[in-house]
């Protein structure tokens, strides 16, 4: 019944947050982060129900928004995945408000911090409205919900120049890639004479009008997912953004990025006359994004840079992925991903408090401050290399195997330079390990966790090892 | 199951570790148990049953554990090194946790990967077994600050090793029905490049000619226990790979390098063995050497490339002549070089330093560390009576099978001829090591030096009795192979 309508549901809790903040002036503000995990969990237990109602009962969209929206394929798996990264984003927060505070009000109280809590809730609305858009148009408006609560969200801490310079790039880009987003909906349109995906008629249509209206598309679409040749903003704005916000464009809106390309790519890829063409396309993105994302990473010093430029290197691997048309690789990866970069984010926030820095010097000798939290973090980042019985690996794995088993569509090149990307990954990622173990603490003071992060981190990692020895679960979901 | 105990015992006991159990004790009733089980797995493989569990669907990948002849003698070797290594070294007080945990962790990856029929399994707990590796040699390691970039250059080569390897496994796997070893069959296409990500990854990791000078820093470098795993037992997955994996799905492809093999091989032995000459320090010397002997290790293997690939004999069903070579002396130098680091270890431990112009004279204070040294020296050179000479001139006689005095010297014969003159730069270096070490005029870190004590002697003890059994009657582990 409300399976149609968690969107409206979810808006519902951010403006009754809203409005609470703005009345009411709860005393804490983290009370509002927590009522939001608490509506946003209701809300993922109507999703499950709902995707997994047997077939008897009606889970069709009612007529009136049956044009424009559909819970088919693959939209509960990016339902699922934007509710779950909400939630941990606003668990995140809540240990990260401290550095937060300084930087919104001028005597460090939590004064403006209410509407920090209530953005990713819309945001997470129209992540939600992406995963399920079947028309063009809606696609578009959805994402500019998306696009403007990032907008804000990135620019949050105004007291610090990191934040701004990050929240002017991303606007400035933003718009940009807007306005590739609309004009190539326009010559898609002008070429088909409809927005509806599904109406496309693309062997019919296909022409030079068509194929241009696309690549504007999938060029703006690099941009969500951070692609090249729009992957300029992401080291910048990554690392000015406060890091739960971080996590969120770097985890849901890459999702939802590659979801909507799923939606769009996938009748294009499908269809004989356009095929060969779209799967080069997105084959050579795979090819000079990984070469960007892993290059860049090698010289990084400061841990959120390198997790930006190593979320390009993942972007890379997903778009193979999406070149060979194996859809449920993409999403296993993204499920991955998900686990391993919120695990990440969560440890950098942490230090990121302790010790006001994101350098990867201020982890050197953890493994004698915080011994366990040492240890969560190798694994992570042995997750994120690609070490075997970690769930990082199995995505790895899928994308090899699907770039090997289509040789003919990714070529050698793409494949050597994904192999290069894996060893290369090798290198920055055990910098950190190696700075956690290798090297001695200059400030040796012990790093409390919080009881969330630890609750978090904890449920992560072994996220991480069960899901890298026993994948077969994220695959039921995802089917 | 019991396989699958041989793998969860020593990961539960690192668990255990870090919660707080007492270390050296639990590492050392698991070895022990491991022991017991292990032996009793490889003596009767039939009896362990198998074990599969599918984890993915599509594509194929299972959990499936299994033992035939050749893993069954890399389980006997992993076993028997661990309790060696758990008894061996001294750890440094107060990272009791970190040095069991580690050992405990690097023997799981290895059981794991040698009796896992899967090729997704195999590879992955191979990898398991380094992390420990790399951790241990960057923290516990000799040599000062020089030890990071020691651990981290190791790092960086295995890894890209590893990445090398993956390339060429998922590239056969593609072709393949499912990764389960029972399902490995020569594929269609690409075998040549197959073969040569194959040859280069697995030859990374066991430290193939040019691809190894990552090796002998790091078993200087690394504390005792885990050179001796690494070298003694971890080295030879590669080895094990090449011959289970390659050989089976890229004979064709084998074939084709073979030559280039045959070339770095000979590096391995002769370049390495003149290097190893050359070394002032007793563990750089052992690292070294060990490098050096895996050249003969690779020689069988090419042998078994040049008869064809198929490493079973059709018509008696068991390891042919050259592969039943490579898995002994992959056996005998496991448990040599394993004695040889555990005894160099005891020799810094009791005299303070491993460089050779400052040793001298210990046979008269430490005679029963002198006698096992002597004897490990022996066996790597190669003497008749212990294991390494039965292995050895295996190897030599597999180079020639099949060729007949009339035909011309092919390549691999040829190979064969000059690896032999290996065996003599071993004497040389070896011996010369051992007098340096033990003979001429004592000097004085040397005279006060103490003997070894009980614990101390066991492990060494326990090595040299295996090195003389299989070397007195090399069908004990043959008898496995068929």
């Amino acid at each position: 019944m409300l399976y149609n309508y968690l969107e409206f549901i979810v808006v519902g809790i951010g403006l009754a947050l809203l409005l609470w903040e703005s009345f009411a002036s709860p005393k804490n503000k983290t009370s509002l982060a927590l009522v939001g995990t608490l509506g946003l969990t209701a809300v993922f237990a109507l999703l499950v129900l709902g995707s997994s109602c047997p077939s008897t009962c009606n889970t069709e969209a009612p007529a009136w928004m049956a044009r424009f929206y559909s819970n088919d394929g693959f939209a509960p798996f990016f339902k699922g995945f934007a509710l779950i990264s909400t939630i941990l984003v606003l668990l995140m927060s809540i240990d990260f408000q401290k550095v937060l505070n300084k930087f919104t009000s001028p005597d460090g109280s939590d004064e403006n911090m209410g509407e920090f809590y209530c953005l990713p809730i819309f945001a997470c609305a129209g992540l939600m409205w992406m995963a399920s858009a079947t028309d063009l148009v809606s696609i578009f408006v959805a994402l500019e919900l998306v696009t403007i609560s990032f907008y804000v969200m990135v620019t949050y801490m105004r007291r610090n120049v990191g934040s701004l310079e990050a929240g002017a790039k991303y606007l400035i880009l933003g718009a940009l890639s807007t306005g590739f987003l609309v004009y190539g909906i326009a010559w898609i349109y002008g070429a088909t004479g409809t927005t509806a995906i599904a109406d496309l008629n693309i062997d019919a249509n296909a022409g030079s009008a068509l194929m241009f209206g696309l690549a504007m598309v999938i060029i703006s679409l690099g941009f969500k997912v951070g692609a090249a040749p729009m992957q300029l903003w992401i080291p910048d704005v990554y690392q000015g953004a406060p890091t739960p916000i971080t996590s969120f464009l770097s985890v849901a809106s890459k999702a939802a990025g590659f979801g909507v390309a799923i939606t769009i790519l996938k009748p294009f890829l499908a269809a004989e006359s356009t095929s060969a063409t779209v799967a080069l396309i997105l084959a050579v993105m795979a090819g000079v994004t990984l070469l960007y994302g892993n290059l860049a990473a090698l010289a990084q010093s400061n841990l959120k840079r390198l997790l930006a430029y190593s979320s390009i290197a993942h972007a890379g691997f997903l778009l193979i992925g999406l070149a060979t048309a194996n859809y449920s690789a993409v999403l296993f990866y993204l499920a991955t991903y998900l686990i391993m970069t919120f695990a990440a984010f969560f440890v950098l926030s942490l230090v990121r408090s302790a010790e006001d820095s994101d350098e990867i010097d201020a982890l050197n000798g953890l493994s004698k401050r915080n011994p366990l939290l040492a240890l969560a973090l190798t694994l992570i980042m042995a997750a994120m290399a690609g070490v075997p019985l970690t769930a990082g690996f199995i995505g790895k794995f899928l994308m090899f195997e699907s770039a090997m088993a289509n040789i003919a569509t990714v070529g050698w090149t793409v494949i050597v330079i994904a192999f290069l990307g894996a060893i290369s990954g090798f290198y920055y990622y055990f910098k950190v390990i190696k700075a956690i173990y290798w090297h001695d603490a200059i400030n040796t003071n012990a790093i409390n966790v919080p009881v969330i992060s630890k609750i978090a981190i904890a449920l992560l990692c072994i996220g991480i090892l069960v899901f890298g020895i026993y994948p077969q679960p994220i695959y039921c979901f995802i089917q | 199951m019991l396989l699958l105990a041989l793998i969860l015992i020593p990961i539960l006991a690192a668990v255990g570790i870090f919660a707080g159990l007492p270390a050296r004790k639990l590492t050392l009733a698991a070895a022990g148990i491991n022991f017991a089980l292990g032996i009793y797995a490889a003596l009767c493989p039939a009896c362990v049953g198998t074990l599969g569990f599918v984890v993915l669907e599509n594509p194929a990948i299972s959990f499936s554990l299994g033992l035939d002849g050749m893993s069954a003698v890399m389980l006997a070797l992993t076993v028997i090194v661990t309790v060696a290594a758990t008894l061996s070294g001294s750890c440094p007080e107060g990272r009791e946790k970190l040095w069991y945990s580690s050992i405990l962790l690097i023997a799981a990856g290895a059981i794991g990967a040698f009796v896992s029929t899967d090729l997704f399994f195999f590879y992955a707990f191979h990898e398991l077994a380094l992390i420990p590796t790399f951790l241990m040699i960057g923290i516990l390691g000799r040599g000062g600050n020089e030890r990071v970039s020691i651990a981290w250059k190791t790092t960086i080569y295995l890894a890209f090793g590893s990445i090398i390897l993956l390339g060429g496994l998922v590239l056969a796997g593609t072709q393949l029905d499912s990764l389960a070893f029972a399902d490995l069959k020569p594929v269609a296409e690409h075998q040549n490049a197959i073969a040569l990500l194959l040859i280069i990854g697995f030859g990374t990791l066991v430290s193939l000619f040019p691809f190894h000078s990552w090796a002998a820093p790091a078993y200087a470098s690394a504390p005792a226990p885990v050179a001796m795993l690494h070298a003694g037992v971890l080295k030879k997955f590669g080895l094990y790979g090449l011959l289970r994996v390659g050989l089976a799905v890229a004979p064709e492809g084998m074939k084709h390098w073979l030559n280039l093999l045959l070339v770095l091989l000979l590096c391995n032995i002769l370049w390495m063995g003149l290097v190893t000459i050359n070394q002032k320090r007793l563990d750089n010397m052992l690292g070294s050497s060990s490098v050096m002997h895996m050249g003969y290790i690779f020689l069988a293997i090419g042998a078994a490339i040049a008869a064809g690939g198929n490493i079973i004999d059709p018509a008696t069903q068991s390891l042919n002549l050259a592969a039943s070579a490579a898995v002994l002396l992959m056996f005998a130098h496991g448990i040599s070089i394993a004695l040889s680091f555990s005894l160099a270890d005891r020799v810094e431990a009791k005299t303070g330093t491993l460089e050779m112009n400052q040793l001298g004279g210990l046979a008269k204070s430490a005679p029963k560390l002198t006698f096992l040294f002597g004897l490990v020296a022996m066996a790597s050179i190669g003497l008749p009576g212990l294991a390494n000479f039965a292995g050895e001139i295996m190897v030599f006689i597999s180079g020639f099978q099949g060729w007949t005095p009339d035909q011309a010297l092919g390549p691999v014969q040829i190979a064969t001829i000059i690896a032999i003159w290996g065996v003599v730069i071993s004497a040389v270096y070896m011996l010369r090591a051992f007098r340096n070490t033990f003979h001429g005029p004592a000097v004085e870190r040397c005279e006060k030096a103490s003997d070894l004590t009980l614990t101390e002697k066991a492990p060494a003890i326990l090595l040299s009795l295996v090195l003389l059994a299989v070397g007195l009657y090399p069908n004990l582990l043959l008898n496995l192979l068929k």
